[in-house]
């Protein structure tokens, strides 16, 4: 089992769980803000992108959380210059590049599905960049050994990408994209096509890259999750237009409209009002003005148990609670129990 | 088993019986019969400008398949899918059928005022038609593959149009160009329809090697294939087989990793 293509010099599919290497190869790009100012675009007749006003502050991790066709990839790719908008400006560390090709913006993109050089090996794919910028042969091989080694793929330098498995690939896409010393980092979806597991710890990482590092990163994502787990600043679109910006707590615990509620994680819909389950609570007694309803199923899920209930008018909506709880009312199906919202509900008819 | 079986027999049969049997008629007086047969002032002229003559068609065929593949592919225009199924022409006509359309549009009441008849040249544009579709079909579906994210990663990092063309486009179009350049150099030695009516058969000047086989046969009363004409066709096939083994190979090379 001596094969070199077969054996892993480390630790296989995972991501590196610190953070090695000299990351001061790349801190130096850190801070510079992207401002985006009335960015509009159409394919033909469809409005990708309704006059996007956004600014992307200095060495803060954002993420552009939407639904497909929402157009976070064509804002994104408006930034790095794959696109070109109909109107508005794009303005990278002070400077307007709207016009200017991305061969010149001085970014770093990754794309969701690696994009790898697939006739380079991983050397000559992180090199690229350097080798354009006709840096000395000696220089390029010593930053590729070190971007190498913060990515935790020391030792696959003739690897070629087919040899790879998704997660290497990307982190390789990712070296590759830093470095050229980026002013911004831009992530399409850059943990999409991987599994789940792959998908957190590989996203853990690039929190702690990000924050080690400070480099202004945008990152599309359509997972809620991810973006509350990985970003300090969320965008959330719909249909090409920016709904919400603020902190992953503003956007899930303030939403600004009916959209960004129900897309930023479960909804329950009690007397007409937004809730999430877990703000609902159960009384075996009326108390305030809790809502009489039934237990239709008690489910189970570790630590959390999910109870399905129906109102008077048999209307269904789940509450989240503990499993402490469930025991404490000890439910079974068919019950009569009271529920009410220990938060404030967000009202439905709000003004989108 | 029986498939392989049946392949094989067949294989036998149409290709290599056959070739076996030239093979052993161009060595009936020895190799120094063969030798002699090869050698001659017409012979080796003949083959000298139907290597040259393929040799040109080859590269050119290369260039400007790739340009009309890669129009194909990335390009939207009107009538870009009648474009696409004419460049099937050259393999649906007869080639004798394009020796009659060079021979209008070049002959002595030439509309073009060109007249190229008997001249090396005419050679060269007879050849290209009739190879016009091997390096476009060979790149086309590759380009078609190709990964454009690739390119725009690229172009991210910094790579000109040109760059991103000498560096990512053609490794990976590489393997189909060659094995596209090949076919069209083994159809271009061995082609005799398109250029019979047209090249004036001239020896020493104007003939190919495969009219130079056709006329050492019509100077057979008999019509018996003799060495001479047995011994050059076993010359262009041993090219053509030496050209297609060497360019698959190069080809194999270059695409050890494209494997996903």
């Amino acid at each position: 089992m001596s094969d070199p293509v077969t054996t892993e010099p480390t630790g296989g599919d995972a991501a590196p769980t610190e953070i090695t290497g000299d990351t001061s190869l790349i801190a130096d790009a850190g801070s510079h803000a992207i401002v985006v100012t009335g960015l509009n675009k159409h394919y033909g007749d469809y409005h990708a992108l309704r006059d996007v006003d956004i600014t992307i502050p200095n060495g803060s991790l954002t993420a552009l959380l939407g639904p497909s066709g929402s157009g976070k990839s064509t804002l994104l790719r408006a930034i790095a210059g794959l696109e070109v908008p109909d109107e508005g400006t794009v303005v990278i560390g002070g400077e307007d590049v709207t016009f200017i090709p991305p061969q010149r913006r001085e970014i770093g993109f990754v794309f969701q599905h690696y994009a790898a050089f697939k006739h380079m090996n991983v050397r000559d794919n992180v090199g690229f960049g350097p080798s354009i910028r006709k840096q000395p042969k000696s220089e390029i091989r010593e930053r590729v050994d070190e971007l190498l080694e913060i990515v935790g793929l020391a030792g696959y330098q003739e690897r070629y990408p087919s040899q790879l498995s998704g997660g290497q690939r990307q982190r390789m896409a990712l070296a590759r994209a830093l470095a050229v010393q980026p002013k911004v980092l831009l992530l399409d979806e850059p943990f999409g096509a991987l599994d789940a597991k792959v998908r957190e710890d590989l996203r853990a990482w690039l929190r702690r890259l990000q924050a080690e590092t400070g480099v202004t990163t945008v990152l599309v994502t359509h997972d809620q999750e991810e973006a509350l787990d990985v970003a300090d600043h969320i965008a959330v679109l719909n249909a090409g237009a920016i709904e919400q910006w603020g902190t992953p707590r503003e956007v899930y615990e303030t939403p600004a409209n009916e959209f960004v509620m129900t897309f930023l994680g479960p909804t329950a819909t009690l007397e007409g009002k937004l809730v999430r389950p877990h703000d609902l609570v159960l009384s075996l007694e009326q108390i305030e003005d809790a809502v009489p309803v039934t237990v239709v199923r008690v489910v189970h899920l570790g630590f959390e148990v999910r109870v399905e209930l129906e109102d008077r008018d048999g209307n269904q909506l789940s509450a989240q609670t503990t499993r402490g709880e469930a025991a404490r009312l000890d439910l079974d199906v068919g019950q009569a129990v009271f529920v009410r919202t220990g938060h404030p509900p967000f009202p439905v008819d709000a003004p989108a | 088993m029986l498939g392989l079986g049946v392949g094989s027999l067949w294989l036998s049969i149409i290709v290599l019986l056959p070739i076996a049997a030239v093979a052993a008629k161009s060595l009936d007086g020895g190799f120094g019969a063969f030798w002699d047969a090869v050698t001659t002032p017409a012979a080796r002229s003949a083959l000298g400008l139907t290597l040259v003559a393929s040799a040109i068609v080859a590269l050119v065929s290369a260039v400007t398949g790739t340009l009309i593949a890669w129009v194909l592919v990335r390009d939207e225009f009107p009538g870009k899918r009648l474009v696409n199924a004419l460049i099937d022409l050259p393999f649906a006509i007869p080639t004798i059928v394009a020796s009659i359309v060079l021979l209008t549009l070049y002959g002595s009441d030439s509309p073009l005022g060109l007249h190229l008849i008997a001249t090396r040249p005419i050679i060269v544009i007879a050849l290209l038609f009739v190879t016009l579709p091997f390096v476009v079909r060979s790149v086309q579906p590759v380009l078609m593959e190709a990964d454009r994210e690739a390119e725009q990663a690229a172009a991210t990092l910094g790579a000109s149009n040109l760059t991103i063309f000498r560096r990512i486009i053609l490794p990976t179009i590489g393997p189909a160009l060659l094995s596209g350049i090949g076919l069209a150099f083994a159809r271009a030695i061995g082609e005799y329809g398109s250029v019979v009516l047209v090249d004036g058969n001239i020896p020493q000047k104007t003939q190919v090697t495969s009219q130079y086989i056709q006329g050492r046969l019509e100077s057979n009363q008999d019509g018996v294939v003799d060495v001479g004409a047995a011994a050059n066709s076993i010359v262009l096939l041993l090219i053509a087989v030496v050209v297609l083994l060497a360019l698959r190979i190069a080809a194999s090379r270059g695409s050890r990793h494209h494997a996903r």
